[in-house]
Parts: C-alpha cells; structure tokens; sequence
C-alpha cells in the first residue's frame, strides 16, 4: 500500500492508503476530519471542496495518493486563533446558510474565487460559484455574504 | 425595558457549528466495531427474482455477512402507509428488501456487511441474482387500460376519489366559456444536500437509531410496529440533519433493514447513499396528469371548476403516498369565489420509484393548475391576468371566509399584496415594453408571469386528519424547562433540518419569559430528550411547534407566579409580570423568573402543594389551517430563435402573517422560490422506455447553479392569523407554491401572440423551441389551407 505524507489543516499526517482511496475518505474517516460533507459521486455538487495547495478542489475527485506531499486547508482549519475567517462571518450576517451541508465547500469556493478577483460583482460571484449546489438558500444570500466577505478580506489586508 | 426579540432579524445561533465544520450529519457518526451496509439493487424495472446467491459475498475479506430479501423475509415486516385515503384503498405489501418481485430500478435484492464500504461495495460485485423480467408499467393512462400489466396483482388502481360541492353540471352548462387544459407535472427529486444515512446500535437489549430524517418520532413508532422492536426500547436521533423538503419524511427500507441487521449481528451498522444511489431510492415527488376545466360567465367571474388528476403512485405506496395528491383537493378553488367544485382523483401504480412528500405535497401542484388555468381563461377573454384575478378572488372585508371545497380562510388580503408586487415590478411600464417587442417583432419577446397563491399550512387539525384517515395527530409538543441558574431549555418535538428552529423559538421564549436570547437553548430530534413530537413538514412547525412553545412559556409563568406570591410574601393577583420579572403592584418589591428559578431548585421556601421546580410540558392542537398567500410576478425574456428563457426579475409580495424572524423569513422564501423556478425551467425525473431512471446523477438532474437564478425582490404585507396567538402562518411551502406558475405563465405570456397557450415543464430551451416551431407549423398549415 502506497505511504503518503499530507499536512491538513496545519498537522502532518503519514499514512497507508489503497491506491483507489478517495481523499475525502482519507480525511473522513481516516483523519476524523469530518467538517468536509460528500454531498454527491459526480463532482457536480462541491460540498466537498477543500483547499489543495492553496487552489479550490473538490476532494471527492482527488485521489488520496495524488496529495501526497501536498498542503490541505479545511473548513476545519479555515478559521485563526479560535475565531472565524472573514468569510465564515459574513455567512453568518448575511444568513447565507440554512441546513448548512454544502456551506463548507461553498465557503471554500467563495474564498478560493477572490484569489484571482478580489472585489467580484454579482455575476462573477454567480458563475465562480456555479460547481457549489445550494438546495436551501436559493444563493441570493450567499451572493451578499461572498461580497461582504470579499469587502472585510480587501480591509484586512489594506488596513494595518 | 427588553427588546422585542419576536419580529428581529436575529443572526442564527445554529451557524457557528455549520460554518466550521463541527457537525453531526449522520455519516460523520461511529461507534466503535461500526459496520457498514451496502445494498445491491434491482437493474430490472419489473422482474420475478428466480434466484439471489449470496455466498460469493460471504467468502471475501472484510465481509462480515450478506443476506437476500428472502433471508430477511421473516422478520423484515412491511412498510407503512400511514395515509391510506380511501375505504376501499389497495395498499400493496412493501417488504423493506425484495422477496419475489422488484417493481422498479433501485429496489433493495440483497444486502452487504463489511468493515468498511470499500470491501462492501467490492462483495456487492460477488452476488449473483437471476431475473425474469416482466413487463414495465411507466404510463398513468395505459397503466388503467383493462389490458395494461399489472403492477400488482390486485391491478394498477390504487384508489379513485370524487367529491362534488355546487351543482356542477349548472355551472358547466351555463357558463359562456370553457377553459379545457390538460397539465403534467413532472416527476421531481427532492435533492435535498446531504444524502441520507442511517446508523444503528444496539446493546443487546435495546437499540439506537441515526437518520438523516424529518421525522424521528413518527420514525421510531413505526419502526416499532414494523419490525417488533418494543417501542422503549428503541431511540432514534436525527442528528444535524442536512435539508429534506419532505424527501425525508419517510419511513424507508434502509431504516428498517438497519435495525433488522444490527438486532441479526448485534454490532453497529451504518449504510450512507451515494447521490446516484440517492436519486433512484429517495421518494420522488410530483407526478401527476391534471384536467382541468374552468367555466366562467363572459365578464370572467368564475362559475365552477372541475378538476380530474391522475397522480404517479409509482410502485409502492409509502407513508404519505396516496395522501399527497388528495392535499391539492381542497386547494384548487384557491383564494376564488365559484358555485361549484368538483374534485376527482386516482392513484395510479406504476414500475417507477414511490412517489410521496415534496415541498408543497399537492399544493404546488394544486396553484399550477388553477394559476395557469385562471391565465387560459384571461387569455380567451382578452382580459388581463390581474384584473380576471380581481373579480373573483375574496375580498379583504370578506374575511373569514368559507370556501368553495370547505375550508375557511381566516385572514388575508389579496389586493394589498397584489398592489404592492404590481409596484415593486413596475407592472404596467413592463407591459407597455411588451406591446413594443410585439409590435417591433422583437426576436426577444418578454413575458409576465402572475400567481395569487395560496396554502393551507399547519399540517393539521387532528380532528380534521382524523375525517381524511390520516393515522396520526396533527398537533405538537414543547416543554419549557428553567435551570437553576436561570437559564432556560426549551425541547420541541419539531426538529429541523435547516429551518433555525432553536433561533426562533429562543426569541418566542425571550419574550414570553422575558428572559435573554443568550440564556436559552432548543433541544430537539432525540426521542430521549424531546420525548414527543409531530415532527416537520407541511409549513408546520412554528404554526404548531412554536405556539406550543409559546403556551409552555405561559404554564411556567403561572407556576412562577404562585412562587413569586409566595416569596414577596402578596396575593398572585397583586403581581404584574413586565421584562422578566413578577412586581409587587406599587411597589419596588420584585423577583425575576430566573431568579424564582433558583428558589425553585433549591425548595427551601416552597408554598404547600408546589413542586420544586420550573417547568412544563404542553401539546398544541391547532383549531384550523393557517392560509398564507401572496402575489408573486415574474418577467421573463424568451429568445424566441433559441428558446432560452431569462428570468429578467422576480417580486414575491407575501403574506404570512406575524413574522418571528424576518432574516429566517427571507430565507426560506429565497430557496422555496429557487425550488419552485427549477420545477418550472430545469428539473425532471426522467425515466426511459424500459423504466431505467435515466437522472440518476446531478449531471443528469439539473439542479440550478447560482448562475442559472436571478436575485428575487421580496416584500411582505401582514394580516395576522387569527388561529393561533401568535398570529403565525408558515412560510416553508409558500416560495415554492407560488413560483412555479409565475415562470411558466410568463413564458406563455411573451410566446401566446406566437399560438403558444402551453410549454411543458421543465421548460428548458429545447421544449420551448419546440413549441414555437410546432406553433409556427400550425400558422403555415393554417395559412395554407
């Protein structure tokens, strides 16, 4: 069985793994790093979005083998020092959120999508949010939150 | 002075665990020696199953057991329908795993227990079965030819219904127009996020269950009559539950199979769906062929309906089954004035997955035919669609008001909410813009779609469930507990799945007790903590569940009272209650509630006869529905070349009544509307000709991304409920309800003057294209002729 070296969420973890294991198995039901929801087998639902490196990707569609060696943020380790990321915040002013099972990947997504356009209109939001289903909110409000989460991450970087 | 908390967008208490991932769904849960479960399901739509071999199964490493329906046919049972609506209903037996017969592509024929699902799924390849296939039965109305297939052998007839108010026949035979439509509602996966999952336990004496469910109370008495697992002995839990829109209100096979495997094994088993699993085993929803006819005078006053549903039991019926469609009867008279009503309809078998509970469960259904057809009718008088409506709905001063099918409507006030929409979207600038396109011949045509729905919410009198032979009460259950520190527990026996339950019903408790939104919690969805429950569906829970609350609250503060007398040393009558706190009248003397609590605990000083505590246990039954309703309008622009349909905007003027929390409000008025659009533009449970579910993934079933919906612009008007002391309606439904009729009235709209009087749902590009070409066809053959 193929040993892989992973960091999730700031902790190293070595571990056997079949070659066909899923990583969000791995970190499921391996790790306990249950945060991470599987909400569908086709990719098409992102509740199980993660960051790998730093980019957005859907965990049920990686092979734990192929994150050998790599770095690994969940929803889990998203937040500092016991408080909440700015994103996760303004899901929660804006009610962003109902049942909650696809905020996770959601919230990942909202993030990883400020990376390359830090203040995104509506449309931007919409269509960098297309892989990540919704079934509560009817997106409006995860619309609100993702600009104001994109609004305090813009301050926090320009205000000292 | 404290702050109202009823009526305040509170930020939910719910979101801290959702947003970082401390969550319980159901699949995050183990025990310790966990099994997992996997299921190996029936490819044949209608088979006779000749021969299950489990043994390959038994033979590979990490199998612990594998079994076939006839191993479990002893003890398996048969899944209730709790909801058999007619005396002479046919209710098939159900066995939880395939015995003898499959009856439609996903059914259960044998079963896989290992340690992990990987060996599991592995061990499903090893069993073998042998079919002899039967002919499908996939269409309602051949389905009821004398020579159709049967589906069981008592035939496809699940039941027929008719009730008849008004001379029919007069309305009919009088009219000056007659509206004749037929309208399919499609067949819809409730697609709720998190896929389901059971997890039962046991320690050889009594069990536990986890399900993803709506309904652990209803749950654990039927698994109990099911399976022969005295009720005491069985506990069920739902846990974080992720979203159900009625999906999960059911009492299901794997629920069943679970206990059964973990009461053979005696260890614990968990079985998880995957969503293409989901997606052919979850109950569906919808699903029904409707008649309609609409007879008004030439003025457009509407003299009677007659309405004639054929509705998709599929293969089974299940808990609610036959009942959902029958929900539609009292609803399709709507918020109009008529002489005469007639309401038929039959439950139909076919090889397809059960149908049951959906969002709206029979009223979406119910306000597509009358809002469409009310549509027709204005199309054919050359009226507009909000003046027909204006002439015939009830009138705000004719309030309460008993209509037509018999219910009565106790507040409402259509012309102030239809006011305020035809505002909000600019009605009459948008049908100038349409006059325009038509003039101009615009390839973009623009349509706007009207819907006055409303419901009937609070799910239900019992006394009223008791008449429709409904198998259950329709009331519910809180207790109120204060802890001797003064803080409070409130548990309810509704628990949600998204709903933000223990957010509202901590501002009804703020207020009631006068005690700090901080300071209470909710408990819920543990038969062992909340005792007694009704469960959630049907827009009930605060128009039951938080006036229980509420009444608990009340019963606490009576038994305060008595304790406050006593140890302010005055008569209970010389006490006001204001902010939290009994005061002695005209004077400084006082003692709040949480404080009383603590005297309460400590029962040093107690009155004769008071027990030593502050508490209370209330069931609520309502006396009537309660009736949102509202006016939802919607442009739409249609590509006429390409059939694209672009919802251009979108405003929803509702009315439910008194609101808890405006933010929880918006929400689920947000998402019901989404749902309903995806009904109108994107969704369908398609099956092909040999009834394999051909949407059996999210990329075949297209629930709609963020791009594919605009925002909406919401308002609401208020006439309280006059049923409840909280003046509540429900809100969950009425998104949903309303805006599946609003989009596709809107594209009827922009293409009539092109011959289209119907698209059928879901209109997607293709089905609207077709249309205008079928219309164009029709124009050249006419021209030519």
């Amino acid at each position: 069985m193929p040993r892989i070296t992973v960091t999730v969420d700031g902790i190293k973890y070595e571990e056997d793994v079949e070659p066909r294991l899923l990583l969000v198995h791995l970190l499921r039901e391996r790790l306990g790093k249950t945060g991470t929801p599987v909400g569908c087998d086709t990719s098409n639902c992102g509740a199980c979005t993660i960051m790998l490196d730093g980019k957005s990707a859907k965990s049920c569609s990686v092979l734990a083998v192929q994150a050998d060696g790599c770095d690994i943020v969940t929803i889990e380790g998203l937040g500092t020092n016991g408080s909440m990321h700015p994103m996760q915040r303004a899901f929660h002013e804006e009610h962003a959120l109902q049942c909650g099972y696809c905020t996770p990947g959601m919230v990942m997504a909202a993030i990883d999508l400020l990376r390359e356009e830090p203040d995104p209109s509506e449309e931007s939001i919409r269509h960098g949010l297309e892989g990540n289903l919704c079934r509560c909110t009817g997106y409006c409000n995860i619309v609100r939150a993702v600009r104001r989460g994109a609004q305090e991450m813009g301050q926090a970087v320009t205000t000292p | 002075m404290t702050i109202q908390e009823i009526g305040r967008p509170r930020r939910r208490k719910e979101d801290a665990k959702l947003l970082t991932g401390r969550t319980q769904w159901t699949d995050n849960l183990t025990r310790p020696g966990l099994l997992h479960v996997m299921f190996l399901r029936s490819p044949m739509a209608h088979a006779r199953i000749t021969r299950v071999d489990v043994s390959g199964a038994r033979d590979l490493p990490g199998v612990v057991a594998a079994f076939s329906g006839q191993d479990l046919a002893a003890e398996q049972g048969s899944l209730p329908c709790a909801w058999p609506v007619t005396e002479d209903i046919h209710v098939p037996d159900h066995p939880p795993m395939a015995v003898s017969e499959v009856r439609y592509v996903g059914e259960a024929v044998a079963c896989v227990i290992a340690t992990d699902r990987y060996r599991a799924a592995d061990a499903l390849e090893a069993i073998d079965v042998e079919y002899e296939q039967l002919p499908a039965v996939l269409d309602m109305n051949e389905a009821l030819a004398p020579d159709s297939p049967k589906v069981h052998e008592a035939g496809n007839l699940a039941y027929a219904m008719k009730t008849t108010t008004g001379d029919i026949e007069t309305a009919f035979r009088d009219a000056a127009v007659v509206i004749d439509r037929t309208y399919i509602q499609q067949r819809l996966i409730p697609s709720a996020m998190e896929p389901r999952a059971v997890l039962a336990d046991t320690d050889g004496d009594s069990y536990t269950l986890w399900s993803s469910t709506q309904i652990p109370h209803v749950l654990r008495v039927m698994l109990a009559v099911v399976t022969g697992v005295p009720e005491h002995k069985l506990r069920v839990i739902a846990p974080d539950v992720g979203g159900g829109f009625g999906s999960k209100l059911q009492v299901t096979a794997e629920e069943v199979l679970c206990l059964l495997l973990t009461r053979r094994l005696g260890r614990p088993v968990k079985w998880t769906e995957s969503r293409s699993e989901g997606n052919l085993t979850v109950h569906h929803g919808r699903d029904q062929i409707q008649h309609i006819r609409l007879a008004a005078d030439a003025d457009g006053r509407i003299r009677g309906l007659r309405v004639s549903l054929l509705a998709d039991m599929g293969a089974y019926l299940m808990l609610l089954t036959p009942g959902v469609p029958t929900l539609g009867g009292p609803m399709f008279n709507a918020i109009y004035k008529m002489d005469a009503y007639e309401f038929a309809c039959k439950g139909v078998f076919t090889t397809k997955m059960p149908t049951d509970a959906y969002r709206g469960a029979g009223r979406p259904e119910a306000t597509f035919g009358i809002e469409r057809t009310v549509d027709e009718l204005a199309a054919e008088l050359r009226m507009d669609p909000v003046e027909l409506r204006r002439r015939n709905w009830i009138k705000h001063d004719e309030f309460p008001y008993t209509t037509i099918s018999g219910l009565t409507y106790d507040s409402g006030n259509y012309e102030a909410a239809t006011e305020r929409a035809l505002s909000l979207l600019g009605y009459d600038k948008l049908r100038a813009e349409q006059a325009d396109r038509r003039d101009r011949h615009d390839p973009v045509q623009l349509g706007i779609g009207v819907s006055t729905y409303t419901e009937m919410c609070g799910l239900a009198p019992s006394r009223w469930l008791g008449e429709g032979r409904y198998a259950a009460g329709g009331w519910e259950h809180a207790s109120v507990r204060m802890l001797p520190t003064g803080k409070v527990e409130v548990i309810t026996g509704s628990s949600p799945h998204g709903q933000g339950h223990v957010t509202s019903w901590s501002q009804i408790t703020a207020d009631a007790l006068g005690v700090p939104f901080e300071d209470i919690t909710v408990l819920h969805g543990d038969t062992a903590v909340a005792h007694k429950g009704m469960d959630t569906y049907g827009s009930r829970s605060l128009v039951i569940g938080g006036v229980a609350v509420l009444k608990a609250c009340d019963k606490v503060k009576d038994k305060a009272r008595k304790l406050a007398a006593h140890v302010l040393e005055c008569s209970p009558d010389d006490l006001e209650f204001e902010a939290g706190a009994f005061k002695v009248r005209g004077t400084d003397s006082q003692k709040t509630i949480q404080e009383l609590a603590f005297a309460a605990f400590t029962a040093h000083d107690l009155p004769d006869g008071v027990e030593a505590r502050l508490d209370s246990d209330v069931t609520f039954d309502p006396e009537n529905y309660s009736f949102p309703h509202g006016t939802h309008l919607c442009a739409v622009e249609v590509d006429t070349e390409t059939g694209m349909t672009k919802i251009r905007s979108y405003v929803a003027v509702d009315d439910i009544g008194k609101v808890v929390n405006p933010l929880i409000v918006e929400g689920q008025l947000h998402g019901g509307i989404a749902q309903g659009i995806a009904q109108a533009l994107f969704e369908e449970a398609v099956y092909d000709a040999d009834g394999n579910l051909l949407t059996t993934t999210m990329a075949d079933y297209l629930l709609p991304s963020a791009v594919d919906l605009p925002s909406f612009v919401l308002d609401r008007t208020e006439s309280p409920a006059t049923s409840n002391p909280l003046g509540v309606k429900g809100v969950g439904e009425a998104g949903t309800i309303a805006s599946t009729p609003a989009v596709v009235n809107a594209i009827v709209d922009a293409l009539r003057p092109l011959g289209i009087r119907d698209v059928q749902m879901p209109c997607s590009p293709e089905r609207v294209w077709r249309a205008l070409e079928a219309a164009r066809h029709r124009a050249q053959e006419g021209a030519g002729r």
